[in-house]
């Protein structure tokens, strides 16, 4: 394959993309869409929020999951960085702690297709993160 | 933080807060002065004078969830640690730019790291806002904005793996033409 150098580029792999890609007729209301939240800010970042954000994006994206990955800033719970919100559809808004990979591989797998509870919860009393 | 674009992804989250929706990100390298500058400007509610000196101590935050904020903090640590410092110009209404001076040859100035996956989470992270990067050598300049990659995916998201992988080739493809510092 040539090298990606432009967005010309970029274009002809988008083409190759779409006509392989089954285009999912979600519309994108939030209401039928998974929310994952990963807690970025220094505390997050500095304990690996972004490689736990990369594998959200890529295995939900690869499991065809409809799911929309957003960073938010800290939670509070530095302690248990990188944390992350997953609100399934209709659900209350549930705080996983210490998420890393193999966490969120459980999360994902567990708790989001199954629908199972999982261990490594935050007690939370608030709606949403607000700030 | 161990890389520059750990910063990035990090630094950035302030201007997110202060609800800017234009952020550029710069990168500049002077071979001849020894000097690496990562500049991030944004078009949020800005800060007065006060709370901009301020915004570089570690106990001063504006959030309510916890009591310390490191971010600038930390940034400032590494600049200083390799002779540089950090300057931060805002006004209030105006916006904000934070500019980091680093000694481009200083053994303690952090690897850039994986700005391509810094990039590309910061867009998908904050589908609100829109991102400019620009990257300049004395070889020559990159530049890339969140909107040119909407306009070319039209339809397909940015999440999918292959256009992931396609777009950190970009970024690796064009950094290296400009011989831009890993």
């Amino acid at each position: 394959m040539n090298k990606i150098t432009s967005l010309a580029d970029l274009k002809k792999m988008k083409d190759q993309v779409q006509n392989r890609l089954k285009m999912r007729e979600n519309s994108d209301a939030v209401e039928t869409l998974v929310q994952i939240k990963v807690g970025m800010a220094t505390c997050g970042i500095a304990s690996g929020a972004k490689d736990t954000m990369n594998f959200f994006v890529e295995e939900t994206s690869h499991q065809a999951i409809d799911a929309v990955v957003t960073q938010t800033g800290c939670m509070g719970f530095c302690y248990a960085e990188p944390t992350v919100e997953v609100t399934l559809p209709g659900k209350e808004p549930v705080v996983f702690g210490h998420v890393d990979k193999a966490k969120a591989r459980e999360i994902i797998d567990r708790y989001i297709i199954k629908g199972e509870l999982v261990d490594g919860m935050i007690p939370m009393n608030f709606k949403t993160i607000h700030d | 933080m161990k890389t520059i674009s750990d910063h990035i992804l990090d630094i950035v989250q302030n201007s997110v807060k202060a609800g800017a929706t234009l952020i550029e990100i710069i990168v500049r390298e002077k071979w001849n002065d020894d000097l690496y500058t990562l500049e991030i400007r944004d078009d949020g509610c800005g800060m007065d004078s006060e709370t901009a000196a301020r915004a570089l101590e570690p106990f001063f935050t504006s959030r309510t969830t916890r009591k310390v904020g490191l971010g600038l903090p930390l940034l400032r640590q590494n600049a200083m640690q390799t002779g540089g410092s950090v300057a931060i110009d805002s006004e209030p209404g105006r916006g904000t730019a934070v500019t980091a001076r680093f000694g481009y040859s200083h053994i303690d100035r952090p690897a850039m790291g994986d700005i391509a996956g810094v990039f590309l989470l910061t867009i998908i992270g904050h589908p609100q806002c829109s991102f400019a990067y620009l990257h300049v050598t004395p070889e020559g300049e990159f530049s890339i904005t969140s909107q040119d990659l909407r306009e070319t995916l039209g339809e397909v998201p940015l999440t999918d793996p292959g256009i992931m992988q396609a777009i950190r080739e970009l970024f690796g493809n064009n950094l290296e033409m400009i011989k831009a510092s890993k």
